[in-house]
């Protein structure tokens, strides 16, 4: 199996509900706005440094609104 | 409270305030996941009870057939409107929203400090013993102290609020009058601090950044909230805030004083503390809310009837071998943990930022000062009932 060469991660807007789970996980890749819902920072391009992260922040929201795509 | 029949089968004629349930749901639990999923009992008017986390997340998320209008299981209905935690969509969405940026991670980050003060000085008072009751002596003080302080409040009140918590919602499953005396009580404490504030904004003296001050000027759709709302809405916060977090805590301290292991691996590695309170509020997940049903409809291969209520056992749902690799085992590094302590959906625990700090600070200061503890009587241990379950007595001595 080929390793995907790129991982994004998204936050689906809908479904977050301000738990924080991604932020605290992995604030390199989540921001929250003032009310303390999450967005992906920038493109949500992941370094494969922080895949694990990426993959962790993604099994911890409780709402499933953390997905991470192979580009 | 009043004496009531035991329950004779916890599948048909489950009782959430029969003493085996209130002691140790987690075996009763067990078995419903297996037998039925969903439990159902005819007292207090007709109560569901699912078991399984896909279905406790189904009903959480169905704000159709499901209403937040009532939230507790009572022997008699309560009319208390407690915004924006009892409302539905659309009203529900607007009312939360003057709250959210009170309690976001940021505005709770704030708050750390006084909050850390204020477990210190609770274990410094407490680590010159040979023990302490770690309940009734420190984790029953921290939240309230907190409230207050966020309300703006006198931090003394503590034991008031914690009385009129104890009526509204643990007698008050069974005594309307006990629910009542707690509701008016907290409604007229803050029909008070409203009018101080008003009296003193009107003498022309400054308000603090206290969230009793700053909701005077809430705005919902550009008119300012009444009256009803505001001290509604304050009152909620005060029940919500204090014996959810307090019992949080106490479990914690309970579960390491009868785990060394874990209790000398956070001494150890102080590190892993923000993620062992993930893993322990799952495995003691002390809130366990109920809907109204509103409308017929099936969930998980069960019928739910109009006019019964559901309870959403967020603990229960933590325990689902389906959800959770070995769900009874605590395991403080558990890395994937997808728990509803705090709920899902529209209704998000609005405190569960400020929850987290409190119950990582608390642990940090007393680890920190009381690294060997171990439980002194486990008979002595009592636990709270109803919505929020939690240990009030852990007799714990200190040394070993």
């Amino acid at each position: 199996m080929n390793e995907p060469t790129q991982l994004r991660v998204t936050v689906d807007r809908e479904r977050c509900q301000g738990h924080n789970r991604c932020y605290a996980v992995a604030p390199e890749l989540f921001e929250l706005d003032e009310l303390g819902h999450a967005r992906e920072v920038g493109d949500g391009i992941v370094p494969p440094a922080l895949w694990e992260k990426a993959r962790l922040a993604e099994a911890n929201c409780p709402e499933e609104a953390v997905s991470i795509h192979s580009t | 409270m009043a004496e009531r029949p035991p329950a004779t089968d916890w599948a048909t004629d489950f009782d959430h305030t029969d003493p085996r349930w209130v002691n140790d749901p987690y075996p009763i639990w067990d078995e419903l996941r297996q037998r039925c999923p969903v439990a159902h009992t005819d007292r207090f008017n007709g109560v569901y009870f699912p078991t399984r986390y896909d279905d406790v997340k189904a009903i959480t998320y169905d704000t159709e057939h499901f209403s937040s209008r009532r939230l507790v299981v009572r022997e008699v209905p309560v009319k208390a409107a407690s915004p924006p935690i009892t409302l539905d969509p659309p009203a529900h969405g607007p009312a939360r929203r003057i709250l959210l940026a009170a309690f976001a991670p940021n505005a709770i980050k704030a708050l750390e400090a006084s909050t850390r003060q204020i477990c210190a000085e609770l274990v410094d008072r407490i680590a010159e013993q040979d023990g302490c009751d770690a309940a009734e002596e420190y984790a029953k003080h921290i939240p309230a102290r907190v409230i207050a302080h966020l309300l703006g409040v006198p931090e003394e009140d503590g034991d008031t609020f914690r009385g009129w918590i104890q009526d509204s919602l643990e007698e008050g499953i069974t005594s309307y009058e006990k629910a009542m005396r707690g509701f008016d009580g907290m409604s007229d404490y803050f029909r008070e601090q409203v009018a101080d504030r008003r009296a003193r904004r009107a003498r022309g003296e400054p308000l603090g950044n206290d969230l009793v001050s700053t909701l005077l000027d809430a705005e919902i759709d550009g008119r300012p909230i009444d009256d009803d709302h505001l001290v509604n809405t304050l009152r909620l916060l005060l029940i919500a805030g204090i014996d959810t977090t307090w019992s949080a805590i106490g479990v914690s301290l309970w579960h390491l004083a009868t785990h060394p292991e874990d209790r000398d691996r956070l001494v150890a590695e102080p590190e892993l503390i923000p993620t062992a309170v993930e893993e322990l509020l799952r495995a003691y997940a002390p809130v366990t809310m109920a809907r109204l049903i509103v409308k017929e409809t099936e969930v998980g291969g069960c019928t739910f009837q109009e006019g019964q209520m559901v309870m959403l056992p967020f603990p229960s749902a933590n325990r689902d071998p389906e959800a959770f690799p070995d769900p009874d085992k605590v395991i403080l590094d558990r890395a994937e943990n997808r728990h509803l302590a705090f709920g899902v959906g529209i209704h998000r625990c609005l405190g569960s930022n400020l929850a987290r700090m409190e119950l990582r600070v608390a642990l940090e200061e007393w680890l920190r000062r009381i690294p060997r503890f171990t439980l002194a009587d486990p008979a002595a241990v009592t636990w709270s009932q109803g919505t929020v379950r939690g240990p009030r007595r852990v007799p714990v001595t200190f040394g070993h």
